[in-house]
């Protein structure tokens, strides 16, 4: 009987010997020469394969990192200054300074503002009711609450709000890396430059009908009544194709521009509370006429 | 019996108004006649606020290769150009004109006479169809001057005359060829001059047994002209399967008729030409089926261009309370609507209304690979596999296992016993990928 | 407007089919053999059934409701399915306890791990199946001899299936022609009175199903015929060659499981080709198999395992076996 075992373990072990050897010698055959340093900037990457610095994933990244004479252009949105720097170090080079960035949504048109027109029944697919038709609004502009964008993020930092139909973005999970703006169809969501303790001040309509048919379609929408632009005293706004922009690296976050908007499409998040109690609210009835 | 040989479905064909009569449509106190009735660029518009237009004057001009004219289909003032939201469901630039007394331009002959005899040369008959304005009113709305007009080195041999009508509840073509019988062959004739064919090929679905026997009935009268049935079976009415079906050949793919010497015309194309040429009259009103199984008084009506959906539906007996689709053009391969306020055009064959209980979808349950899809493609394509692609975005597979060649006829989504929306991401794979398609071109 | 219109992409129409008809129509074509199979092996054929079907749509719902944690396809009539034939495939006298294990197989592993309905490589009744043959080889091999209601369930008296007898007697050197007189005449196999699994007996019920189905449209005739051919002929030339080695095709397609396994179980939608070039191939391949298994291999019979190495080329065929487009053009025009 133990002979038995003692040829079954022999034999088993020279042809695990055997293979090991020929596996061994292939390896060697067909090895790769990769620079090492891939590997290890690949290691402080956060490896969520986000596709936010433009490249197909993490890895893609740290040899694009390695082989670039200047760090210039190259940024890792979900690893922010922190892990360029640690790369840059690594590498022994320069990291440059780059603005992290917030998603916005351009886009304010809850059940209230903008009544719905038709029912879409087909499949959940923003895509599919864009190429449809004008969407379950009067407004061919704005969201299709469908959830592309929510489904695109791979963060979760988005959430579908049952209440307004609208996607919400979580600012402090976003990190910016611009799956949900690439996934939009109607290209809603603004990379935005991130200001202190997350405050934003931004045009939430992407409506470019005139006045009249886009406030028909939407209470909160701009109207490009130019207001905003004049209150502005750095040349932050601009209007084009009948529709407002803040750009967010011009402005100041000063507010003014919130208050003249006739519509109130222009929000603004995080602030304290304004000082005079009784202009806001003498605002706010501007801001919500009934239609 | 003879039919395309591939897939195919059978829905049911619900042709409530297959015996009722064609009558006209009283003339509605405004339409919006909407700029683009046919495939290609907006036509350019002629008038302005405040213009007085006549019954058939011409109201935008064709604008390049493949656009057509558009005429006024009613009397009356201009109101305004603006925007209007059409049967595709987008905006689109229309002339709003509020109506007087009905006055039809001179030239246009408003007598019943039927005249058979042609005077004009083919040359002369391409042109009448550009300046009237004329559509293939099959649904596919490309402007019929176009398609006449053989470019150098093809050749047709044959004209084939769409009368197939696959589509369920539409009966439009099948009252017209009943109807208006002499005037469609002469129609054809016309066609057959224009095109310098001897031969011409009526197919006529086997459910419309009256259609056929009238026009054979009178089709000794033309020579050349031959009436051929055809067996039941969606969508038969599709172009490259009746080509298919009638004279055995098949179109390659990404080609035209004309590649197997053939050219395809719709019925109602042939009397839209037929009163251009001979009685001078511009495409201006069509017949559309106006029907829904909880509808008061289905019916064919001849209705002018611009009349919104709505005012049709009053004269059907109004929008019933049930309803849950209105659709413009056949349930299979329709557009619904968003709103009733939606302007009949060149293009539109009829409309149907769904009733609440038939018209949602039914919940998405896994896929079975039953292979029904496969087996119904008339193309023979792969529509489980054509979805899966263009649900995860591999456009270039999806090409590879044409995407691009489907005619979204429906009968893959129309069969699937998991309720999957197959021909909804085919769609959207096909835009994409043609999108894609064009980004390359530009690099 | 209080009454929205509905908008959706075309058709606006849909077809009466469903999964759970197709599902509940090859359950209608199985009854008549199940019948059958109660008629000649009595009350062990319904004990195994109830115990599968039962264990099955138990397991899947289990799995359904606390592993995915969503509401669904229990109702689809698949694990139904899946318990009626696993217990086809299965001796009336197993112990209820090695079909619970079976049904588990089945369900649990070969059907959902993989993602539930649709997703499964393997036909889940034949996996479970081949596990049961391999791990309690006795009690699958046991075959009752049928006589109806006296059949018993635990005490059933047991013999050799027709195809274990000619297995057995042409390794022993016998003659074919001998053999045949130990085993019963066709006309008695065609109707089922023969050792076997207790759904694979009956030829003309089976048949009777099979028309059903063809007549429903819930299968084509693409993948049955081509299997039964491909015996015949695979089987045939051999028994041209020398009838006295190797048994007859008739004997080949009455005996075991040819007709369940061509009928109802590699004409499974999930694990099956999908279009009509790609089924005749896999068809014919099924048919090779079985019949290399039966003349040369070590089991009597090899429906299950050929189905089963088939289905795992079926994702290869449905990749590289397309078929011909309208209007495709001929690369070399």
């Amino acid at each position: 009987m133990s002979h038995i075992i003692i040829i079954t373990i022999l034999s088993l072990g020279v042809l695990a010997l055997l293979a090991a050897i020929i596996l061994y010698f292939i390896a060697q055959k067909f090895k790769v020469y990769e620079d090492p340093r891939i590997d290890e900037i690949q290691a402080i990457l956060p490896g969520a394969n986000c596709g936010g610095c433009g490249f197909a994933g993490c890895r893609a990244f740290a040899e694009a990192l390695v082989r670039a004479e200047s760090f210039d252009g190259l940024n890792c949105p979900p690893g922010g200054a922190d892990v360029m720097a640690e790369a840059a170090r690594l590498l022994g080079k320069e990291a440059p300074e780059v603005d992290p960035l917030v998603a916005v949504l351009k886009c304010n048109g809850r059940p209230e503002y903008r009544p719905l027109t038709s029912f879409y029944d087909g499949v959940p697919d923003c895509r599919i009711a864009h190429s449809l038709y004008l969407g379950e609004t009067d407004c061919s502009y704005g969201c299709l609450g469908k959830g592309d964008c929510v489904r695109a993020c791979p963060f979760d930092a988005m959430y579908m709000n049952s209440e307004t139909g609208l996607p919400e973005i979580i600012d402090d999970k976003c990190v910016a890396c611009g799956n949900c703006v690439k996934a939009c169809p109607r290209n809603l969501i603004e990379l935005r430059k991130k200001a202190r303790k997350d405050r934003k001040i931004y045009v939430a309509c992407s409506n470019c009908d005139r006045g009249g048919p886009a406030r028909r379609a939407c209470r909160v929408a701009c109207i490009a009544c130019m207001k905003c632009v004049k209150v502005c005293k750095f040349d932050a706004i601009t209007v084009e194709n009948y529709l407002a922009y803040i750009d967010s690296f011009k402005c100041t976050l000063c507010r003014k521009c919130v208050a003249e908007c006739p519509t109130g499409s222009i929000l603004e998040f995080n602030f304290p509370p304004r000082k005079p109690a009784a202009e806001v609210t003498s605002q706010t009835i501007k801001v919500n006429p009934e239609v | 019996m003879k039919t395309f040989p591939l897939g195919g479905v059978h829905p049911p064909e619900n042709k409530l108004t297959a015996g009722i009569p064609i009558r006209y449509l009283p003339i509605p106190p405004s339409v919006a006649i909407p700029v683009t009735q046919h495939i290609g660029s907006p036509s350019e518009i002629l008038v302005k606020k405040g213009d007085m237009v006549k019954t058939g004057q011409i109201i935008a001009a064709s604008k390049g290769f493949v656009s057509a004219n558009i005429h006024s289909s009613v009397t009356g003032v201009v109101n305004k150009t603006d925007s209007v939201i059409d049967a595709s469901g987008f905006r689109q630039t229309a002339v709003f004109i509020d109506t007087t007394e009905d006055e039809w331009l001179e030239t246009i002959d408003r007598s019943s006479e039927i005249i058979t005899e042609i005077k004009y040369s083919p040359e002369e008959i391409i042109d009448k169809c550009l300046e009237s304005g004329i559509v293939g009113l099959g649904g596919a709305t490309f402007p019929s001057h176009v398609k006449l007009s053989i470019p150098r080195g093809k050749r047709c041999d044959v004209l084939i005359i769409n009368g197939v009508e696959c589509e369920p509840y539409l009966t439009s073509d099948h009252r017209l060829m009943l109807e208006r019988s002499e005037e469609i062959l002469v129609g054809i004739t016309i066609l057959m001059k224009a095109l310098r064919v001897t031969q011409a090929m009526i197919g006529i679905e086997n459910n419309k047994k009256d259609a056929i026997a009238r026009l054979t009935g009178l089709s000794g009268k033309f020579p050349g002209i031959s009436i051929h049935g055809l067996k039941v079976k969606y969508p038969q009415g599709a172009e490259k399967q009746l080509i298919k079906a009638l004279i055995k050949r098949e179109v390659p793919s990404g080609r035209l008729p004309l590649d197997v010497n053939t050219v395809v015309h719709n019925v109602g194309t042939a009397f839209a030409v037929y009163e251009a040429v001979q009685k001078n009259k511009p495409l201006f009103e069509r017949v559309v089926t106006i029907t829904g199984k909880s509808l008061a008084s289905p019916g064919n009506y001849f209705v002018r261009t611009g009349t919104s959906v709505r005012y049709l539906i009053e004269a059907a007996g109004g929008v019933p309370e049930n309803t849950g689709k209105i659709i413009s053009g056949g349930p299979m391969m329709g557009k619904a609507v968003s709103n009733a306020d939606v302007p009949v055009v060149k293009g539109t064959s009829g409309i149907v209304l769904i009733p609440e209980e038939e018209s949602s979808r039914s919940e998405m349950t896994p896929c079975i690979r039953c292979a029904k899809c496969v087996s119904v493609c008339p193309l023979n394509l792969e529509p489980y596999l054509l979805m899966t692609l263009s649900e995860k975005g591999e456009f270039e597979r999806a090409v590879a296992e044409g995407i691009t060649d489907c005619m979204e006829c429906g009968s893959c989504s129309y069969c699937c016993p998991a309720h999957r929306p197959l021909l909804d991401y085919i769609r959207l794979g096909k835009s994409l990928a043609a999108k894609m398609a064009r980004k390359q071109m530009v690099k | 407007m209080s009454n929205l219109l509905k908008v959706s992409l075309s058709p606006h129409i849909h077809g009466k089919e469903t999964t759970r008809k197709l599902m509940h129509g090859v359950i209608i074509a199985l009854m008549p053999a199940f019948l059958a199979s109660v008629f000649f092996f009595g009350y062990g054929a319904i004990i195994v059934t109830t115990v599968s079907v039962a264990s099955c749509v138990l397991f899947e719902y289990l799995i359904v409701r606390f592993v995915f944690k969503k509401t669904l396809t229990i109702n689809d009539g698949s694990a139904f399915l899946t318990g009626l034939l696993l217990a086809f495939n299965l001796p009336s006298n197993i112990p209820v306890l090695i079909i619970v294990i079976g049904s588990f197989v089945s369900i649990a592993v070969a059907k959902m791990t993989f993602g539930g309905l649709g997703n499964n490589p393997f036909n889940p009744a034949l996996v479970g199946r081949v596990f049961m043959l391999i791990s309690f080889p006795v009690q699958m091999t046991s075959w009752p001899v049928p006589a109806g209601f006296q059949t018993g369930y635990s005490d059933a008296v047991t013999g050799a299936t027709p195809l274990a007898i000619i297995k057995e007697g042409i390794k022993n050197g016998e003659p074919v022609s001998q053999l045949m007189s130990q085993i019963p005449p066709p006309s008695q196999m065609f109707l089922g009175d023969i050792g076997g699994s207790m759904g694979e007996v009956s030829a003309f019920f089976l048949i009777l199903g099979f028309i059903w189905l063809l007549y429903k449209k819930i299968i084509t005739w693409h993948i049955p015929l081509s299997i039964i051919l491909t015996i015949i002929v695979f089987t045939g030339t051999f028994w041209l060659i020398n009838p006295e080695k190797y048994a007859d095709p008739l004997f080949h397609i009455l005996a075991g499981g040819v007709l369940l396994g061509a009928i109802y179980m590699a004409t499974d939608y999930v694990t099956s080709p999908m279009n009509p070039k790609a089924m005749l191939i896999y068809g014919c391949g099924i048919g090779v198999l079985t019949s290399v298994i039966r003349i040369w291999g070590a089991y009597p019979e090899g429906v299950s395992f050929a189905i089963l190495i088939m289905n795992a080329f079926v994702p290869l065929m449905n990749r590289y076996i397309k078929p011909k487009r309208f209007g495709e053009e001929i690369k070399n025009g």
